[in-house]
C-alpha cells in the first residue's frame, strides 16, 4: 500500500481499546473461562457468554429441542419456582436471556451494579439445577409453536430457510433452530431433562463480565456461583459434517398466499471465521453490500433502479461455513430484474475485484468504527467472548487496525473467487405466487 | 455517569435553532442529532407519508454533497448514521469519532438548507417507498395497527400510518415534497442535540458557522384538528394470511407532558411490564406483570405487552397480545377485561408501585450509558415537552401515588374510550 494512502487511515489510540492491560482472563478448575474488564463510568454490570451446546446436538426428529431446553431453564429449579425466579430479576429492573444457536447456547444478563451478585446467583442456579416442571414446559412449547407459526408466514424467514435447504442439503445448517410444529409438539419435559444432563456443563463454557465491578470481584463471584458446576458425563459437541459445494445455479421460490412483497436471498456457503480468507472476505463483503448506503448492491438495486427498500449483503462466518448472502425485499413483478442486477454485481466483484480507493475507504471504515462497537458494556462484553470463542488473543483489538490495513486487493479477489462463483449461486425467494 | 450529574448547555441561535450540548468524555465519540418538529401529524389526505418521504430524500445528496458522496464520507470514518420519521418528528443522527464532528455539522446544515429534490431522484425513491410499504403489508401486526389507528382518529391527523397511504405514495409530486421540506426544514422548527467528547465553546462556534444562516426563521403554521371525545367502544376486524390471531386493544391516552402521563405509565408497568423509553437498548421481561400471569401463564396467549408513547397531542395506550393457537380472542378479551376491572376497582399494591419505579430507575440508568442515547433524549424530550421532562422523570415518577394511579386508570381505561382490534387468520381462524 502506498505510504500516502496508508496515512489516511484513522489513527486510533490502541491502548484505549480492550487489550492485555485491561482484560483479566482466568480459567476455573472445572474449565469455565472468565474474562473481565472494568468500566466505572457506568452504573451497571453485564455478563454474557456461551455454553458448548446447540441445535447441532439435537436429532432431526427432535428439531427445536436445544431452543426449548434453553427457554425452559428459567421456568423453575430445585429451589425456586418460575414466578420466584422472574420476580427476583424483574423487581430490580434486571434482565437475563438464554437462547440456543447452532453451535452454542448464548446467555446475557444486565443489572444495576448493586444487583450483580443476585443476578449471577440466579443465572448459576437455573443453569445447574433446572427442574423443567411440566406445566411450565407446556407453556414454553405453546410459545415456541406460535413462534413457528408466525415464522412460517414471514417471507424473509421462508426465503432464508429455502436458501439453507439449497446450500446445506441434509446438513445441520438446514435445520431450523425453532424446529417445526411436528417436532416441537412431541417434545416433553423428559426430553429436555435428558438433553440438559447430556450436554450442559462447564466444559467449553465462556463468561465475560464488564461494568462497574472490580475484575477480581467479578471473577471471585463467578467462581463462587459457578465453580461447583460439574457434569462428568458432559458429552463432546457433535462434529459439523462437511458441505458439498454447489455444482451449478440452483433456484427455488416459496409462494405464500396473501403476501404483497417478495424476499430474495442469493449466495453461497462462505468461509469459517478462522479461515485465513475471512478478513479479506469481510472487507470485500463490505464493499459488495454494506459500505455507505449498502455498498455496490445497494447502489444498483435501491439507489439507481429503485427496486427495493432494502438490498445488502451479509457474511455470517462462525465456527462453520456460514452463508455469504445478498438479501433484498422486492416487488414480485421486479424479482427477475433484481436477480439479474445482483448476479451482475456479484460477477463484477469476483471477476474484476475492488478498486484501490474502495479498499482504502473500507479499511478506514473498519478501523474507524471500532470505538463505536466497543462503546457500551454489552459491546465490550460480546467482544471479549468473541476473542475467546475464536482464540484470537487478548491483544486482538489492538492488532486489528494493522491487520485491516495489511489486507490487499489481491487477497479480496482471492477470497471472492474461492467462495463466490457467479455460476454456482443459490437463489431463493418467498412471497406472493409469481405469474 | 448519571444524567443529572452531567452539565447541559442550552442556547438558541438568532435564526431560531435550539441547541442542546452535553459534553461527556467517557469515550472518543460524539453523537450529533438534528430534530425537526414534523411528522405524519402534519399531513392530510393527499399527502400522507410525505414527511417520511422527505426523510428519504435527505439521503439523496445536495449540490455540495452529491449522491453517494455523503454516505461514503460517513462510512469512511466508521460512523453510524440513520434517520427516523414518526408521528410528531423527524430526526437525523450521526455517531462518529469525536474528531469528525465537523463532518456531521456540515452535512446536517447543508441538507437543512440546500436539498434540490431532483425529479429523477424523487421518482426513483417513489418505488423504494412503495416497496417499504409493501414490506409492512406482509406483516399482520402492521395491517391491524393501521386499521386501529384509522378507527381511533376520525378527525386528528394521527389517523394514518407514518408510511402513508398507497394512493398518496403513487401520486405525491416533486413540488409537494419540496414545499413540505421548505416549510418545515427551517432552523426555527429544529433542535440540534449533541453529546460526547467535545468542548462547548469551539463547538458552539462551529455550529454558528454551519447553521448561522438567517434563512427560514419563520415558524411553520399548523392546522391540527383536535380529536373529539369517543362515545362508545369501537371494534374492528382484519382478516389475512397466517395461522395466528392477534388482539390489540387501544385506549385514547394523554399526551407526553400531561399530568396523567406518568401515572398511566405506572399502570402500564403493573399491567403489562416496564417499557423502555429509550430508542436503543433493550427492555426487561414482563413475566411478573398482571396480564402476563393471567393471559400467558394460563395458556390463552403466548405474549402480551403494553405501550404508552409520549406524543404532542393525545395518542393511544396499546395492549397487544398473540393468542395461543388453540384459544380464542374472545377468551383473551374476557380475561383482559377481568384484569382491567381489577385495576379500575382498587388501587395497585404499594409493592407493585415500588417495583414499577425501581424498574424505571434501572431502565433510565441503562439508557443514560450511551452517548447516542444521551443526545437522543436531549432532542426527543424537546419534541413533546422540554429537557426538564427527562431530567425530572424519575422524581416525578416516584411521586405517583396508588390513589392517583387508580384515578388515572378510571379516567382512561374504560370501554367507551377504547378500540378493540383483532387479526383473524385465513389459515386457521381461531376466533
Amino acid at each position: 500500500m502506498a505510504k500516502d494512502l496508508e496515512l489516511a487511515l484513522p489513527k486510533l489510540d490502541i491502548h484505549s481499546l480492550p487489550g492485555p492491560e485491561t482484560i483479566v482472563r482466568c480459567q476455573l478448575p472445572n474449565g469455565i473461562v472468565i474474562l473481565a474488564r472494568e468500566n466505572f463510568a457506568s452504573p451497571s454490570a453485564v455478563f454474557s457468554g456461551f455454553l458448548s451446546v446447540g441445535s447441532l446436538d439435537e436429532s432431526t426428529t427432535r428439531a427445536g429441542l436445544a431452543e426449548m431446553t434453553a427457554s425452559s431453564l428459567m421456568r423453575g429449579t430445585s429451589q425456586l419456582a418460575s414466578e420466584e425466579i422472574h420476580e427476583s430479576i424483574e423487581s430490580v429492573g434486571a434482565r437475563l436471556i438464554i437462547s440456543a444457536g447452532k453451535h452454542s447456547t448464548a446467555f446475557s444478563g444486565k443489572c444495576l451494579t448493586e444487583e450483580f451478585d443476585r443476578l449471577l446467583s440466579i443465572f448459576a442456579q437455573v443453569l445447574q439445577e433446572p427442574s423443567f416442571p411440566e406445566d411450565q414446559v407446556d407453556l414454553v412449547r405453546n410459545e415456541q409453536l406460535t413462534a413457528i407459526a408466525i415464522r412460517d408466514q414471514e417471507t424473509g424467514s421462508r426465503a432464508h430457510q429455502c436458501f439453507n435447504e439449497l446450500v446445506y442439503p441434509g446438513h445441520p445448517y438446514s435445520q431450523l433452530n425453532l424446529g417445526s410444529s411436528e417436532t416441537v409438539a412431541k417434545l416433553k419435559s423428559g426430553h429436555l431433562r435428558k438433553f440438559h444432563e447430556k450436554y450442559y456443563g462447564p466444559k467449553g463454557m465462556v463468561i465475560s463480565v464488564v461494568g462497574s465491578v472490580e475484575a477480581s470481584e467479578a471473577i471471585a463471584n463467578v467462581e463462587r456461583f459457578l465453580g461447583g458446576f460439574v457434569n462428568e458425563k458432559q458429552a463432546d459437541q457433535s462434529k459439523l459434517p462437511d458441505i458439498s459445494p454447489l455444482k451449478g445455479e440452483v433456484r427455488e421460490y416459496v409462494p405464500l398466499e396473501g403476501k404483497i412483497q417478495s424476499d430474495l436471498v442469493i449466495g453461497v456457503a462462505g468461509p469459517r471465521r478462522q479461515d485465513p480468507d475471512y478478513l479479506p472476505a469481510a472487507l470485500g463483503n463490505n464493499i459488495l453490500g454494506r459500505f455507505g448506503m449498502m455498498g455496490r448492491i445497494g447502489q444498483q438495486v435501491r439507489e439507481r433502479n429503485g427496486l427495493a427498500y432494502y438490498a445488502y449483503s451479509t457474511l455470517n462466518s462462525g465456527p462453520g461455513p456460514g452463508p455469504w448472502q445478498v438479501i433484498a425485499g422486492v416487488n414480485p413483478g421486479k424479482l427477475e430484474e433484481a436477480i439479474t442486477i445482483i448476479k451482475k454485481e456479484i460477477s463484477r466483484f469476483v471477476k474484476r475485484g475492488v478498486s484501490r480507493e474502495e479498499l482504502l475507504e473500507n479499511q478506514s471504515s473498519f478501523i474507524g468504527r471500532l470505538p463505536l462497537q466497543l462503546e457500551s458494556n454489552e459491546g465490550v462484553c460480546g467482544a471479549l467472548t468473541f476473542l475467546e470463542r475464536y482464540q484470537l488473543g487478548l491483544d486482538y483489538y489492538q492488532r486489528f487496525p494493522r491487520m485491516v490495513a495489511d489486507v490487499s486487493r489481491e487477497q479480496i479477489r482471492h477470497a471472492a473467487v474461492r467462495f463466490l462463483d457467479p455460476d454456482r449461486l443459490a437463489i431463493a425467494g418467498a412471497g406472493p405466487a409469481l405469474d | 455517569m448519571s444524567a443529572s450529574s452531567l452539565s447541559l448547555v442550552q442556547t438558541r441561535l438568532r435564526n431560531g435553532l435550539k441547541v442542546r450540548l452535553k459534553p461527556i468524555h467517557s469515550a472518543p465519540l460524539v453523537s450529533v442529532w438534528l430534530w425537526y418538529k414534523v411528522g405524519s401529524r402534519d399531513e392530510y389526505p393527499g399527502i400522507t407519508g410525505i414527511s417520511h418521504w422527505v426523510e428519504h430524500m435527505q439521503f439523496k445528496g445536495t449540490p455540495k454533497f452529491p449522491p453517494g458522496v455523503l454516505d461514503r464520507a460517513i462510512a469512511r470514518v466508521g460512523a453510524y448514521w440513520n434517520a427516523f420519521t414518526w408521528l410528531d418528528w423527524t430526526a437525523y443522527f450521526e455517531t462518529l469519532p469525536a474528531d469528525q464532528i465537523d463532518l456531521a455539522l456540515q452535512l446536517e446544515a447543508d441538507r437543512m438548507f440546500n436539498n434540490s429534490f431532483k425529479a429523477k431522484e424523487v421518482e426513483s425513491e417513489r418505488t423504494v417507498i412503495i416497496s417499504e410499504r409493501q414490506g409492512h403489508e406482509n406483516d399482520p401486526s402492521f395491517r391491524l395497527a393501521e386499521e386501529l389507528q384509522a378507527a381511533a382518529f376520525r378527525i386528528h391527523s394521527y389517523h394514518h400510518e407514518v408510511i402513508g397511504d398507497m394512493h398518496d405514495l403513487q401520486s405525491i409530486s416533486r413540488d409537494q415534497l419540496h414545499n413540505h421540506y421548505r416549510k418545515y426544514y427551517v432552523p426555527s422548527n429544529a433542535v440540534l442535540s449533541i453529546a460526547g467528547d467535545f468542548s462547548v465553546r469551539p463547538t458552539l462556534d462551529r455550529i454558528r458557522k454551519a447553521f448561522g444562516s438567517n434563512l427560514g426563521t419563520k415558524r411553520p403554521v399548523r392546522n391540527i384538528r383536535d380529536e373529539p371525545a369517543q362515545f362508545g367502544e369501537r371494534r374492528i376486524t382484519v382478516q389475512g394470511p397466517g395461522e395466528t390471531t392477534f388482539l390489540e386493544v387501544v385506549y385514547h391516552a394523554p399526551q407526553g407532558d400531561h399530568e396523567d402521563f406518568l401515572p398511566l405509565s405506572v399502570v402500564n408497568s403493573v399491567l403489562a411490564g416496564a417499557s423502555n423509553l429509550n430508542l436503543f437498548g433493550g427492555g426487561i421481561s414482563n413475566q411478573t406483570s398482571r396480564l402476563y400471569r393471567k393471559l400467558v401463564e394460563s395458556g390463552i396467549a403466548t405474549s402480551v405487552d403494553g405501550t404508552l408513547a409520549a406524543t404532542i397531542d393525545p395518542y393511544l395506550y396499546s395492549i397487544r397480545m398473540t393468542v395461543s393457537p388453540s384459544r380464542s380472542y374472545e377468551e383473551a378479551l374476557a380475561v383482559l377485561d377481568e384484569e382491567l376491572d381489577e385495576v379500575l376497582s382498587r388501587p395497585v399494591r404499594k409493592e407493585e408501585l415500588t417495583k414499577a419505579i425501581q424498574q424505571a430507575r434501572a431502565l433510565f440508568a441503562y439508557g443514560s450509558e450511551s452517548i447516542t442515547n444521551q443526545a437522543f433524549w436531549m432532542g426527543y424530550s424537546e419534541m413533546f415537552a422540554d429537557y426538564d421532562w427527562f431530567q425530572n422523570y424519575l422524581d416525578k415518577l416516584a411521586e405517583v401515588e396508588v390513589e392517583q394511579a387508580l384515578q388515572t386508570a378510571q379516567k382512561y381505561l374504560v370501554p367507551h374510550n377504547r378500540i378493540v382490534g383483532v387479526y383473524i387468520p385465513n389459515g386457521r381462524p381461531n376466533g
